[in-house]
């Protein structure tokens, strides 16, 4: 899945620590393919238990639509390792989330799937969640983000990872044409495992 | 030779090639997989006309969308169902072995590994589950991976990876009574916060540590993913070789002898460096216990609920706030006393035959609270066979509690198995994240004795005033 740059609005959910069980709940996992589960999205805090949308969640309100970034508080994504949890934002059309931090595996499943994981540093942080809304520029290739009142940051990112994106890289690709040095290693290390 | 922790070892054993530019590629010892986090990569590989690499080096079993009720009867949740019979058909076109819900070995993934003797000293190994640092109690590199990764895995036994760095949580001291493992990593991750140990391994070390069991070491790591850990381990030593010995999968006769020696070699060299180091002394710990919507939310049980005021960033303060408001507890308050709902003794942090063995030693004799629901639900049809054998069923049964089938139950409110919105519980699981045990539910983790004391009350309780 590729990703060069992207030019947004923001929606801003202004809480730390929000982790995969609300992100997408257990109870949408029960999928054995990766349709509808965009339905599932933050279900607990966008719905009420009728099935009403709550009007104050940031991403219900009326300015937040067609938002493509998700700005959210540190340590985005904690808690499990469901690939649902990416694909569930992908399918809201959310292909950036801004934060100071992120969790090693969501961070993982995010950049397999298209999805930007944006570490910032604390002050465009507090920028961004201070203006819902407001358009940010991503740029993948110069690692940069123009922030709402013009200034420009870096952000870091795995030199792998950002080639993939980049290029649209087929990683399980790039994994099998090394079959002959798997086939070797296999060969000097047997398994301990008895058969 | 440069001096190298465990974790340095391992990766150096398992490195198939490096190119420039690339991250590692890892080959992976042992690829557990389940129901839920595997169907769209068995997808992938149809789609894509591959094969399972290595089906000797994946083992599946069944255990989250997997009901508790009973092993014969239909799956009723039509979702639920149609993820069990897809896991069937997974397993039967590519190959790999699975423990269904009438096998024998049935169980969480987490218990059903070190329990065979498939998880073994030195290994890599994956899981589409967050909760695989538990194997990393016999001393192997075990993470959790996406669902894209259990493809990858499956397609090729390697996984693309970069190094993390290694972090020391240090235990001494002896612990007191009525603290448990449980009590050490809930106040570990008390102290370091939900995201410390993000980008590390836990190598969890001192004379605390060395002392456990191998089923108190798998409860410490388990819970390594709370503490932001990908992964979490303990060298292996004594303890585990005796642990592992005449396991159904482990070496045997010379292979086993060979085998030991080079687990030897594991163990973090004297001067190695660790990037982080965590000292804890065992004999300051109280059982502990979360008041919150997060693991690092937790506090002695002695103690008080934590007042938002007294927080001055105004992101965490708010992020109390709404913990307590979700919870419905009043800042400054003892939990203590506080009245429960339901008791969960289960999940791959405390399903194991001595998690029961202790619940049951303080249930023996006594009554559930009548106002109180408790679940006990054995990590495997092994721990069940075991329990039973035992007469902790009994015990359980005649208390009032409800001894049910093995797997994942309420844990995470997949399996019909959760909370009513509102509830309280104490649980003996991994995770108090909102809804994580039913919508609206309110969970309190704590260890298997605190739960068992609470469930006679009907009030979070501390143990040792029934001990
Ligand atoms: S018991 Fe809970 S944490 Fe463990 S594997 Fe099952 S759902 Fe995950």
């Amino acid at each position: 899945m590729k990703f060069q740059t992207l030019e947004s609005k923001t929606v801003v959910i202004p809480t730390d620590n929000i982790d995969t069980d609300q992100i997408i709940p257990a109870r949408y996992l029960k999928a054995i393919s990766k349709d509808g589960l965009g339905e599932g999205l933050f279900r607990d805090w966008r719905f009420n238990a009728d099935g009403t949308p709550k009007p104050d969640f940031p991403m219900n309100r009326p300015e937040a639509k067609g938002a493509q970034i998700l700005v959210a508080g540190d340590n985005f994504g904690c808690g499990s390792s469901r690939e649902h949890a990416p694909w569930a934002l992908t399918q809201n059309g959310i292909r950036a989330v801004i934060s100071t931090s992120f969790a090693d595996i969501f961070k993982g499943n995010a950049l397999k799937n298209g999805l930007l994981p944006v570490i910032v540093p604390p002050d465009a942080h507090s920028e961004l969640l201070h203006s819902p809304g407001a358009v940010v520029k991503i740029d993948l290739r110069s690692q940069t983000l123009v922030l709402p009142d013009g200034r420009t940051v870096e952000f870091p990112i795995d030199g792998f990872a950002k080639h993939c994106l980049l290029e649209g890289v087929d990683e399980l690709g790039y994994m099998l044409q090394q079959k002959s040095a798997i086939a070797a290693y296999e060969a000097a290390h047997p398994s301990s495992i008895r058969a | 030779m440069k001096a190298r922790t465990i974790v340095e070892k391992i990766w150096d054993n398992h490195v198939v090639t490096q190119q420039p530019g690339a991250p590692a590629l890892l080959y992976i010892d042992l690829h557990l997989v389940h129901e839920v986090t595997s169907p769209q990569a068995f997808s992938m590989l149809r789609q894509r006309d591959l094969k399972v690499r290595r089906p000797d080096l994946t083992v599946a079993t069944m255990d989250h969308s997997t009901p508790t009720y009973s092993r014969t009867l239909p799956v009723l949740d039509p979702a639920g169902a149609a993820q069990l019979e897809q896991m069937e058909k997974n397993c039967a076109e590519f190959g790999i072995r699975l423990y269904n819900r009438l096998s024998d070995h049935q169980g969480i993934v987490h218990v059903i590994g070190p329990e065979q003797g498939l998880t073994q000293p030195g290994m890599t190994i994956t899981c589409g589950d967050s909760h695989t640092a538990t194997h990393g109690a016999v001393g192997a590199l075990a993470f959790g991976i996406g669902t894209s990764q259990v493809g990858h895995v499956l397609a090729t036994q390697c996984l693309l990876q970069t190094p993390s760095e290694t972090y020391a949580i240090q235990v001494d001291g002896a612990l007191k009574k009525g603290v448990s493992a449980k009590d050490i990593i809930l106040a570990v991750i008390a102290k370091i916060g939900i995201g410390g140990g993000t980008g590390c391994v836990f190598e969890y070390i001192g004379s605390t540590i060395r002392g456990l069991s191998m089923e108190e070491r798998m409860t410490i790591c388990n819970m390594s993913i709370e503490g932001g850990a990908r992964a979490g381990l303990v060298a292996p030593d004594d303890t585990t070789y005796q642990y592992l010995n005449g396991r159904e999968f482990a070496p045997r006769g010379g292979a086993w002898d060979a085998a030991v020696s080079c687990w030897k070699q594991l163990p973090t060299d004297e001067g190695a460096e660790y990037s982080k180091h965590l000292r804890l002394d065992a004999g300051e710990l109280e059982p502990m216990v979360t008041f919150g919507t997060n693991p690092g939310m937790g506090i002695p049980i002695s103690g008080a609920i934590p007042n938002p005021s007294s927080i001055s960033d105004p992101m965490a303060k708010s992020d109390l706030v709404k913990a307590l408001h979700y919870m419905a507890l009043e800042p400054g308050k003892p939990l203590l006393g506080h009245p429960i709902n339901v008791v969960f003794v289960g999940s791959c942090t405390n399903s194991r035959i001595s998690d029961l063995r202790a619940a049951a030693s303080v249930i023996k004799g006594r009554k559930v609270n009548p106002k109180v629901r408790m679940l006990v639900v054995p990590g495997s049809q092994q721990v069940k066979k075991q329990a039973e054998a035992e007469g902790l069923d009994k015990i359980f049964r005649e208390a009032g509690a409800d001894f049910r089938e093995a797997g994942c139950s309420m844990c995470l409110a997949m399996n019909g198995d959760q909370l009513e919105p509102g509830e309280y519980s104490v649980s003996t699981s991994n995770r108090n994240f909102e809804g994580r045990q039913g919508k609206g539910g309110r969970t309190l983790l704590a260890s298997p004795l605190t739960a068992a004391a609470s469930a006679v009350t009907g009030v979070v309780t501390d143990v040792r005033t029934l001990l």
